[in-house]
C-alpha cells in the first residue's frame, strides 16, 4: 500500500466535494487508482475522455504510481 | 511565441502586435466568442476554469508544433479564465508565416489541438437557473455533449 494525494477539478471536485484527499491505495496505476475514486465519489466518465497528470506533468493512464505522488484528475477538457 | 491562461480581458489587436515579422505574408487569428446558446439551450453565462501551469506547458506544445509542422513565423494563444459574459472573446489564436496556406492550416491545427488536449473546462449557465459542465457526464442532468465553437 503506498499513500498518495488525489486531486480534483472542475466537475470532479464538484462531484467529490473537496479540492484533494490523501487515499491509503494498492492501486499501482494512475487508472486503477481512477476507478478507485470514481466508484467512491460516483465519477461517470470513462478515462478515455479523462486526463490525468501525476506531480503537474501529464501522464499515461498506465503510467506507476509512487508513494507521495501527487495524482490530478482532469474531467472532459472543453476549451474554446 | 507564448501561451498563457488569462484572467484578464483579451485584447486581440494587441496580442497581434507580436506576430509581426519582415518575412511575414500570412497573418490568421481565430477568436472564440460566448454564445447565448447551446445545443438548444439559452445561455446567460460561462465560467472557465483551468490547470494554469499544465495548460500553460501544454498550449506551448500544441505552438511548438504548429511552428514546426506550417514552418511559422510566430504563433501565440490566450484562453480565458473565470466568468465571462455573452459577446466576449474567450479564446485567441494567431500566427503568422510567409503565406496564407500554412497561415490557415495552423491556425486551425492550434485551436482543434487545444480543444481537445489543453486542461480547460467550461460550465455553462442557463436561463432557467441550471448549469452543466460541457463535454462531462458526471454530475450534470445532460447527456455529454460535444461542442464547437
Amino acid at each position: 500500500m503506498i499513500d498518495v494525494t488525489a486531486q480534483y477539478f472542475a466537475v470532479f471536485r464538484e462531484q467529490a466535494g473537496r479540492n484533494l484527499e490523501t487515499l491509503t491505495t494498492s492501486a499501482a496505476t494512475a487508472e486503477e487508482l481512477y476507478a478507485e475514486v470514481s466508484a467512491k465519489h460516483g465519477f461517470a466518465d470513462s478515462v478515455a475522455r479523462c486526463k490525468v497528470a501525476i506531480n503537474d506533468e501529464l501522464a499515461a493512464w498506465t503510467a506507476p504510481l509512487a508513494e507521495g505522488d501527487v495524482v490530478l484528475f482532469f474531467p472532459p477538457v472543453a476549451g474554446g | 511565441m507564448s501561451f498563457e491562461i488569462t484572467d484578464q480581458r483579451i485584447d486581440p489587436e494587441a496580442l497581434k502586435a507580436d506576430l509581426r515579422h519582415e518575412t511575414a505574408g500570412a497573418c490568421v487569428s481565430f477568436e472564440g466568442w460566448v454564445r447565448d446558446h447551446n445545443d438548444g439551450e439559452p445561455v446567460t453565462a460561462l465560467e472557465y476554469e483551468a490547470h494554469a501551469s499544465v495548460a500553460n506547458k501544454e498550449g506551448l506544445q500544441i505552438l511548438t508544433e504548429a511552428v514546426e509542422r506550417f514552418d511559422l513565423l510566430a504563433a501565440s494563444g490566450r484562453h480565458r479564465v473565470g466568468r465571462l459574459e455573452i459577446g466576449e472573446c474567450a479564446v485567441w489564436v494567431g500566427v503568422s508565416a510567409a503565406h496564407r496556406g500554412a497561415a490557415f492550416d495552423a491556425c486551425r491545427y492550434i485551436i482543434d489541438q487545444l480543444k481537445q488536449r489543453v486542461p480547460i473546462w467550461k460550465k455553462e449557465y442557463y436561463r432557467d437557473g441550471l448549469s452543466g459542465w460541457i463535454n462531462c457526464v458526471t454530475g450534470t442532468p445532460f447527456k455529454a455533449r460535444d461542442t464547437t465553437s
